[in-house]
């Protein structure tokens, strides 16, 4: 859950106490899931062990297969970008206490609004072109999910259940648009939507070979850290997640302060879609539907919902990702080893949420 | 941010691919030069390399190519047709010195590997499925199988062990692909029992199996006593098929395994005769034939042994039209041919043999399916 334990020390106009005691807040939401990281690292190497596998041997070509050269990097980076947004529209909604899983949904409804755009745009400049792709991306995506929170906080609907059955109906109507009307009588064997056409496709970042969805991303993160940290918005959104009737009481605007978080996270989510189909595919296909929606759950969890800390998660997932071939190639392990150590990371890291205040040396003193 | 990252400008394409028209016009002896002395090559899954269908006929023919010698195989299963399938591409090619890559899911080919193909000129791109043609990348290619044939002689067998005359099919979608495979597999056993059925179920998607053993229960309840399916793990199908008590025809890959009792024949790929082409092409230094295309004549497709229930009869009706389409004296769609509403759709006399386009491009379901596409 976001920082809700914010704590200032009684009298805090003293500097170096209060400067002491956030270095030491620091230190523990880094030493903690580092730690864990590391017990799931000595689990896994267990089990590696026990299948007969040298865990020393698997853990160098994860190193080497996500994070060993500058090849490595940009595997590990272009397999991160999407995350980076689909875990934003868990985090956003989170701050307000929400927990939304219907990213997918999104995503994909957002890729397909970008399509049409896109297409439908043609010859006009590419630049405008994309920045119409994006915001009708955004608006799509943020429409989503301001379904879930609406009905959430105007009819009580269990936001989790409504954003995941969501996300079905979003899949159903993608498939029937792509397989339907908006269908090019080309795609024969792989139903598409028209292409959007070469001139309008997003490119890599300079001097690498990951697309320009990796910098959204890093935008989108920031601007929402600023957001939730520094602003009025921001505070009010986390004091409906910390406490809603407390909120009420403080004559916040609860509803528009649950709608707009996740209005936001959608857009992320949308924006996701439209790198999809902008910067990989050209045109709206089955292929959106790739689980990046879920997987962005995952990042956001283990992130703690905090925009920033969405970033290493997601290139942490992404590294694991980049060097699962490597693991299938050179071991002949499975597609599943990958998992086994995801599943072990993250329930490790979850279980370690319950030893944040419980040391000592990282409580704030106080004099 | 690294040095050893190729940076391909359209320039140095062009100038790879002048390099490459001139080290062909050389010989093979410099080509064959360029090459380590062992051939790595990449194969690449959608799926879990044994999921008793397609994937599984894929690996099948890898384990084969293992064993040649001088060769070297890595391979890497569920990779999703999304960006990352161009990173596992390039990693293999990277990391591992693929020179020759088989990409084998449909969605792989279109941007993907095409984005591959350009910038790795060196290396070759052998896709499953997909559409090559002139223009696209020369040492990018596509192989594929006339499996409409094996699902004919399916129609065949089930034609022959149905007693209620309706036979169901499984579908994921109704592109042409599929739609060819329904409608073979009908004509097949329309041609045994004239008035024969087949109730065709669209699931939506490659891999449902909990939508595929629903739509194989709700079949069998409507009184279909023969299956078969198009999608991409015919498992459960099968399984279900196996325990309700009613016969199935198998496909991709042989699942006589999984319904000892149901199981009567199988629409096989034999994917180890264009992998065996392009690996040999890749080790003699012959530039790589783009366009790879065959059925049973060819040794593309196979049909699965018969199962005990397929009866005396059967079988020598299926084996003599096998002979004949091996022989390539067969053609299955022939006119006059009317689909389910009632259209023409070729007209008497006129036949679609295999390489015809239009069967790359079929959009209906013949008379005696009961469906929509």
């Amino acid at each position: 859950m976001p920082d809700t334990a914010m704590v200032l020390p009684a009298g805090s106009a003293v500097a170096s106490p209060v400067r002491g005691n956030r270095l030491r807040r620091a230190a523990e939401s880094i030493a903690i899931p580092v730690g864990a990281l590391i017990v799931a690292m000595i689990l896994f190497g267990v089990f590696m062990a026990s299948i007969g596998k040298n865990p020393l041997e698997v853990y160098a070509l994860i190193y080497k297969g996500g994070f060993s050269s500058g090849f490595a990097w940009q595997n590990t980076l272009q397999r991160a970008a999407p995350l980076i947004l689909t875990a934003l529209c868990v985090a956003l909604p989170a701050q307000a206490g929400l927990v939304i899983i219907g990213g997918e949904g999104a995503l994909v409804l957002g890729g397909l609004a970008a399509a049409v755009v896109g297409h439908a745009a043609a010859g006009a400049a590419p630049l405008a072109t994309q920045i119409a792709m994006a915001l009708i991306a955004m608006t799509v995506g943020a429409i989503w999910i301001g379904f879930a929170g609406a009905l959430r906080h105007y009819r009580g609907v269990n936001e989790t259940i409504s954003s995941l059955l969501l996300t079905y109906i979003a899949i159903a109507l993608f498939n029937h648009f792509v397989e339907g009307p908006l269908r090019d009588p080309a795609s024969l064997n792989k139903p598409s939507t028209e292409p959007i056409g070469e001139a309008v496709m997003v490119g890599h970042l300079p001097g690498m070979d990951v697309h320009w969805g990796l910098a959204y991303g890093l935008v989108f993160c920031a601007v929402c850290y600023v957001l939730v940290r520094y602003t009025v918005f921001g505070f009010a959104l986390r004091i409906v997640g910390g406490n809603v009737r407390a909120a009420r009481l403080a004559g916040l605007r609860v509803g528009w302060l649950v709608l707009m978080s996740c209005a936001l996270g959608g857009a992320a989510a949308g924006l996701a879609g439209m790198v999809e189909v902008a910067a990989v595919h050209g045109s709206a296909n089955a292929s959106l539907i790739a689980g990046y929606g879920y997987a962005g759950i995952l990042v956001s969890f283990i992130a703690r919902h905090n925009p920033i800390a969405v970033i290493p998660v997601a290139m942490l997932v992404g590294g694991i990702g980049a060097s699962n071939g490597l693991l299938q190639r050179r071991l002949d392990l499975p597609d599943a080893t990958v998992l086994v150590l995801q599943g072990i990371a993250f329930m490790v890291i979850l279980a370690a949420e319950t030893l944040y205040g419980r040391y000592r040396i990282f409580q704030p003193r106080e004099k | 941010m690294s040095s050893r990252q190729p940076k391909t400008s359209r320039r140095d394409l062009l100038k790879a691919l002048a390099a490459a028209g001139v080290g062909t016009a050389l010989g093979p002896g410099l080509i064959g030069r360029a090459f380590p002395a062992e051939v790595v090559v990449g194969v690449i899954y959608v799926g879990p390399k044994d999921d008793y269908g397609y994937n599984q006929a894929q690996a099948q023919a890898a384990a084969q190519i293992k064993k040649m010698p001088g060769v070297k195989v890595v391979e890497e299963e569920k990779v999703p047709e999304t960006v990352d399938v161009q990173k596992t591409m390039a990693s293999m090619i990277e990391q591992d010195g693929a020179v020759l890559l088989f990409p084998t899911s449909f969605g792989y080919f279109d941007p993907h590997m095409i984005k591959m193909a350009e910038k790795y000129p060196k290396v070759r791109f052998a896709h499953c499925g997909g559409l090559w043609k002139e223009g696209l990348p020369k040492n990018a290619g596509s192989y594929f199988g006339y499996i409409d044939e094996c699902q004919y002689l399916n129609g065949i067998a089930a034609g022959h062990t149905t007693k209620s005359k309706k036979l169901g099919f499984i579908a994921a979608k109704p592109i042409p692909q599929v739609l060819r495979n329904i409608n073979a597999f009908t004509l097949g056993a329309k041609s045994v029992k004239p008035d024969v059925t087949t109730t065709v179920i669209f699931t939506g998607d490659w891999a449902m199996p909990v939508k595929e053993a629903e739509s194989a229960n709700s079949l069998i309840d409507q009184g279909v006593d023969v299956m078969t399916m198009h999608v991409d793990s015919p498992k459960v199908v099968v399984e279900t098929c196996e325990r309700r008590g009613i016969y199935v025809c198998g496909y991709h890959a042989n699942q006589a395994a999984l319904a000892p009792r149901a199981y009567l024949t199988g629409a096989e790929w034999n994917w180890i005769t264009p992998y065996t082409e392009h690996v040999k092409a890749v080790m003699e230094g012959r530039p790589m034939n783009n366009f790879l295309r065959g059925g049973l004549k060819e040794g593309y497709v196979k049909p699965s042994p018969y199962g005990k229930a397929v009866s005396e009869g059967a079988r020598k009706n299926a084996d003599a039209v096998k002979a004949k389409m091996v022989k390539g004296e067969f053609v299955i769609f022939k006119g006059p041919l009317k689909d389910n509403t009632g259209k023409t759709v070729i007209a008497s006399g006129a036949q679609e043999i295999q390489t015809d386009v239009a069967l790359e491009q079929m959009n209906y379901l013949i008379e005696g399916v009961v469906g929509k596409v």
